[in-house]
């Protein structure tokens, strides 16, 4: 997918005013509330039109001022998910998931509803009334509706905000095995980092109305931790647990992490960048479960802390320290350290 | 006959001003609502001076074309509609605009044009609005009387309404009986009327 978009849009006393070019299939727009990142969608999508500009997808107009372009909403092909499900109420699952896909050219109908109902695992839902679902199901059924309209991307406007935590990390999977497996490219829309390193590979960040940046998601975890007081978080996807003591021992990398709780077969972790404590020697005595050796394979500047990229087999950590602390163990590239965490310090997401 | 052919205009009208925002509206929503504040009596006579020979409507369109409103059952039709377009109108747009706007832009990304989103729906979803809408007008058809004797007279068995033979009854001697008999068949139809209004006024509930 290729974006080209350079239009401004006034409401009221907001400006949106943007001008980038952006390519990948899973791209996200992240910003915090009210800054324009819904304004922004909705001009793509054609809910709304700009003032005044271009917008390109995959190299067609479907807005231009100059050229007095303005393609209609529903023949962009620009499928949406929104923050809440939105299943139309008078409708049956299965109408609702056919509602796109009845209205797509039958030249274009690559995914059928068979094919879709095995990748969100909604079969026996179809014949339910769509307020007889539970949140989690809705928003499957939101997700599958956008899909089966065989969209050419999908616009996913903030389509975990309003789920809790467990219900979010359930639905993840869905979101990106079916956009995965029926080759849809996406922008996903959020102000949650950890979602957008999960969902993401390039990120437009916005403030304001206006680009402040173009940049991995990597990288915007690693510029936000550097603006103010946010950890980084590690994402760590681990399975086939072993029970030593009451704790459950996943391997990983060439060590093993012994965390606390009834782990599952296979379970994301988040670990705070601050949680971690290095030490240049191996500590005689620690209460922590994991002492990690580690590699430092990279150091970066965080504001006034310093991100220490720990190399520990295959696998990377991030670590958080004062830069008191650096020059006081002299950790530098390719030093071996010793990275305690306890088993305690990590927090299961789904 | 006057609810019936004014739903399609009314569902026009309430569509346009709960969707269509823009300045001119307010013209639009005086314009609509102004039988609802006006006399019966004033809409009757301006209607008469629209829809009579003299009239702006009955002298350059309706003569030439041969049609004959005033004091026919015809104009009693629109009497009726002109003064309970309104009663209609808002019953359709709260229908509307309890309607979440999500769902319409979900939609239209869906591939639905604009005819397409309100026929499978907006109509569907405010279908309650409409339906209590309709059920207000025909109640206060039922009661007009001063639009109505201005425009259609009272001509029995031609635009003799049930208000107008009331009026007719007890202004005879001897009508007091068939006066009252009239009396209970219209509360009755009205109190059935109301009723039935008031139980799905309750059941309008936020779509979604």
């Amino acid at each position: 997918m290729e974006l080209y978009f350079d239009a401004q849009k006034k409401l009221n006393k907001f400006f949106l005013d943007m001008n980038f070019t952006i390519e990948g299939d899973r791209i996200g727009i992240f910003g915090p509330s009210g800054c324009g990142k819904s304004t922004l969608v909705g001009l793509i999508a054609g809910l709304h039109h700009p003032d005044r500009g271009l917008i390109r997808v995959n190299g067609q107009a479907v807005f231009d001022s100059t050229e007095k372009v303005n393609i209609p909403v529903e023949h962009r092909r620009i499928g949406m998910v929104f923050q809440r499900p939105h299943l139309f109420p008078h409708l049956s699952v299965k109408a609702n998931l056919l509602y796109g896909y009845k209205r797509c050219a039958p030249g274009e109908r690559k995914i059928t509803l068979e094919n879709l109902v095995d990748v969100l695992q909604i079969g026996d839902l179809l014949h339910r009334g769509v307020n007889n679902l539970s949140g989690g199901e809705k928003q499957r059924v939101a997700i599958g509706r956008a899909v089966l309209s065989n969209p050419r991307m999908l616009i996913l406007d903030e389509p975990l905000s309003a789920l809790d935590l467990s219900l979010k990390f359930q639905i993840i999977p869905f979101l990106k095995k079916s956009c995965e497996a029926f080759s849809i490219p996406y922008l996903f829309i959020s102000h949650s980092l950890t979602e957008m390193r999960i969902m993401t590979d390039r990120v437009l960040s916005v403030v304001d109305g206006r680009v402040s940046g173009l940049m991995t998601a990597e990288e915007l975890a690693r510029d936000a931790m550097g603006k103010g007081p946010v950890p980084y978080v590690n994402l760590l996807q681990l399975k086939g647990p072993r029970r030593i003591d009451g704790m459950q021992a996943y391997r990983w990398g060439d060590s093993e992490l012994l965390i606390s709780g009834n782990g599952k077969e296979q379970a994301l972790y988040e670990l705070l960048s601050t949680d971690i404590i290095l030490f240049k020697r191996h500590p005689e005595a620690i209460s922590a479960r994991n002492l990690l050796r580690c590699r430092v394979s990279e150091l970066f500047e965080a504001g006034s802390r310093i991100g220490v990229v720990l190399a520990c087999g295959d696998e990377k950590l991030v670590a958080v320290i004062v830069r008191e602390s650096v020059n006081d163990l002299d950790i530098k590239e390719g030093v071996e350290v010793y990275a305690a965490i306890k088993a305690t310090a990590f927090r299961e997401l789904g | 006959m006057a609810t019936l052919l004014s739903l399609p205009f009314g569902f026009a009208v309430a569509y346009i001003m709960t969707y269509k925002k823009t300045r001119g509206m307010v013209v639009l929503d005086v314009l609509v609502n102004l039988p609802l504040t006006l006399p019966p009596v004033v809409v009757g006579y301006l209607l008469l001076l629209l829809l009579g020979q003299n009239g702006l409507i009955g002298k350059w369109i309706l003569q030439p074309l041969g049609i004959k409103l005033i004091f026919t059952w015809k104009a009693a039709v629109i009497a009726t509609a002109v003064v309970g377009f309104p009663l209609m109108v808002r019953s359709i747009r709260t229908g509307m605009e309890a309607i979440d706007e999500r769902l319409i832009q979900a939609s239209r990304t869906l591939g639905a044009g604009w005819l397409d989103t309100i026929i499978t729906v907006i109509l569907p979803l405010s279908f309650r609005g409409v339906l209590a809408g309709s059920i207000l007008m025909f109640a206060r058809g039922l009661g007009e009387f001063g639009a109505t004797i201005i425009v259609a007279g009272n001509i029995p068995g031609v635009t003799q309404t049930i208000p107008l033979a009331i009026y007719e009854y007890v202004s005879s001697p001897s009508g007091d009986a068939i006066a009252m008999s009239l009396c209970i068949v219209s509360i009755t139809i009205s109190v059935i009327v109301l009723v039935f209004h008031e139980w799905l006024s309750r059941r309008i509930v936020r779509a979604d």
